[in-house]
């Protein structure tokens, strides 16, 4: 491990991203996610990568389904209306088995909205954004020094799997500056890309990279071939953090930004004699349900806390399936939840 | 658990977001965990400049801050607006070369220091928030003169490098003011 330094969010994401070994990204200005691109256009270049601001975010993620086609470790990343202007692309690289990072750091919505920090693009990013059958791994990291390690994880995930990976954050972590270490070495996985369209040099037959198949029954077959890999990403890339839960009074289900708040609370409800416990969802997608359903019976009730008219909480009330109440508690528009009015809530609903 | 929540306000350009930086790298240096979260909503649209930043013992929690233990006003909108943001024996430091009105509350320890007149006859404006980085390490404690200093090493690009005595001379003024 190196020494601690100062950074931003947004700078960590494509420091991160350029260790991890990509070497491609196209992307278009948003606020609050521009450092991302200003940072690729700084260093691309000397890893003798391509940077290309793009005509439109259409574009962008057109672009990275070319690379990406070619084999090469590829991201984009935009902010919540960019992330929609992506989404035909985002659904054709799904069903073309393209594996590449796409980043959202969110701002309120919906349309235009705010720049402020949100997490109203649960639903798009988890319940497919795009159409069709489709997945993606959706990682929302809640600190600087771990958006590093799970942009990293998002790079060996898509590749694993040939799939698209998400890293879903919001305004204030993508704008805030904290300490991070970078290790010496990143561990990469090194992924079999023979499927790769980069030329046949007249010694193979073609590959054909596709999102069409027009025969219902081989289509059939495409989407069963999906979804077996979405079980087996499923089965072994779902990730939580469980944190201060047994014998939880209540136990608060939040993701990102919102759970470091949480972990405030939890300190100040323990003074006044309460047990707050925390389950923080780090894949949205796959949605650690086991995690929720181990607890289901600790607490008197759930409440999940979220910048968004409550999005996640419908995955907590199927996890918990009934055993408990699950409230919720939610703002928007760019405003945060502070500490005082969680804390109400909790003592409200333990009354 | 020692944790100190700041916040830094005042104009664009007066070195706002720079002070809050300066505070937290030298809180890195010291192996402290900080967290630093610039304004960049529509406030600082209208030339306003704020930044939230804690050192703390322990991983902090929430980067935003409702209330503060330290406020720095570099201009009188900055403390009109974060003035109320203060906890009941918190601390305010406040240019008085800028700011032309009294604390209103009492119950906290009130700091005003002529910083950017202090800084003219030093001959260089930019050194007003560094005075006022001086008084506010004196009285909070929060981290050392000498961290502050490597931390100046560590952000100040090389070529810099050559300010950093008055720097560290407009600190000292700002320590014993």
């Amino acid at each position: 491990m190196g020494e601690k330094i100062l950074m931003k969010g947004n700078e960590v994401i494509a420091e991160a991203a350029l260790r991890a070994g990509c070497r491609h990204y196209f992307g278009y200005p948003i606020t609050p996610q521009t450092e991302i691109a200003h940072y690729f256009a700084k260093k691309m270049p000397q890893y003798g990568g391509t940077f290309i601001q793009a005509e439109s975010e259409v574009a962008a993620m057109n672009m990275v389904y070319g690379a990406a086609s070619a084999g090469a470790r590829v991201m984009t990343s935009s902010s919540s209306p960019g992330i929609s202007l992506k989404q035909e692309a985002i659904s054709y690289a799904a069903c073309a088995e393209l594996p590449a990072v796409i980043v959202n750091i969110m701002r309120a919505g919906p349309g235009l909205g705010g720049i402020l920090a949100a997490q109203s693009d649960y639903f798009q990013a988890t319940k497919g954004g795009g159409h069709g059958d489709y997945r993606m791994v959706v990682l929302a990291p809640s600190s600087v020094q771990e958006l590093y390690e799970l942009v990293v994880e998002a790079f060996n995930i898509a590749d694993r799997y040939r799939t698209l990976c998400m890293i879903m954050g919001d305004g204030m972590l993508g704008q805030m500056m904290e300490a991070v270490e970078f290790k010496d070495k990143e561990d990469i996985y090194q992924a079999d890309k023979s499927w790769a369209v980069t030329g046949t040099e007249m010694k193979r037959d073609h590959n054909i990279i596709t999102s069409i198949y027009i025969d219902p029954e081989v289509l059939e077959k495409h989407n069963l071939k999906l979804q077996e890999k979405y079980r087996k990403i499923a089965e072994n890339e779902t990730r939580v953090e469980a944190y201060n839960c047994d014998g939880a009074d209540v136990i608060v289900a939040a993701y990102g930004t919102v759970a470091r708040i949480i972990k405030n609370v939890i300190k100040t409800a323990e003074k006044e004699g309460i047990k707050v416990g925390l389950i923080r969802p780090i894949t949205l997608w796959p949605f650690p349900a086991a995690a929720f359903e181990k607890y289901a019976e600790v607490p008197q009730a759930f409440l999940t806390v979220e910048m968004s008219s409550g999005q996640m909480v419908e995955d907590v009330r199927l996890a918990v399936n009934g055993k408990r109440p699950v409230h919720f508690l939610g703002r928007m528009g760019g405003m945060i939840p502070t500490q005082k009015e969680i804390l109400e809530k909790i003592r409200e609903i333990l009354k | 658990m020692a944790q100190t929540d700041m916040i830094f306000a005042g104009f664009g350009g007066q070195g706002i977001q720079a002070a809050g930086k300066l505070i937290a790298y030298a809180g890195i240096l010291e192996d402290k965990h900080v967290s630093f979260l610039p304004s960049y909503g529509p406030e600082m649209r209208g030339g306003t400049s704020n930044c939230h930043v804690i050192v703390s013992d322990e991983p902090i929690g929430s980067p935003i801050l409702n209330s503060a233990a330290v406020v720095m006003a570099m201009n009188r909108p900055s403390m009109d607006k974060f003035e109320s943001y203060l906890e009941p024996g918190g601390i305010l430091i406040y240019d008085s070369s800028l700011v032309n009105r009294e604390p209103a509350r009492k119950d906290i320890k009130a700091f005003g220091i002529p910083a950017t007149q202090i800084a003219s006859d030093m001959g260089n404006l930019a050194f007003a928030n560094i005075i006022l980085l001086g008084k506010l390490i004196k009285e909070t404690g929060v981290v050392s003169a000498g961290s502050f200093e490597s931390g100046l090493r560590k952000v100040l690009p090389e070529r810099k490098h050559h300010l950093i005595p008055d720097e560290m001379k407009a600190l000292r003024i700002g320590m014993d003011y």
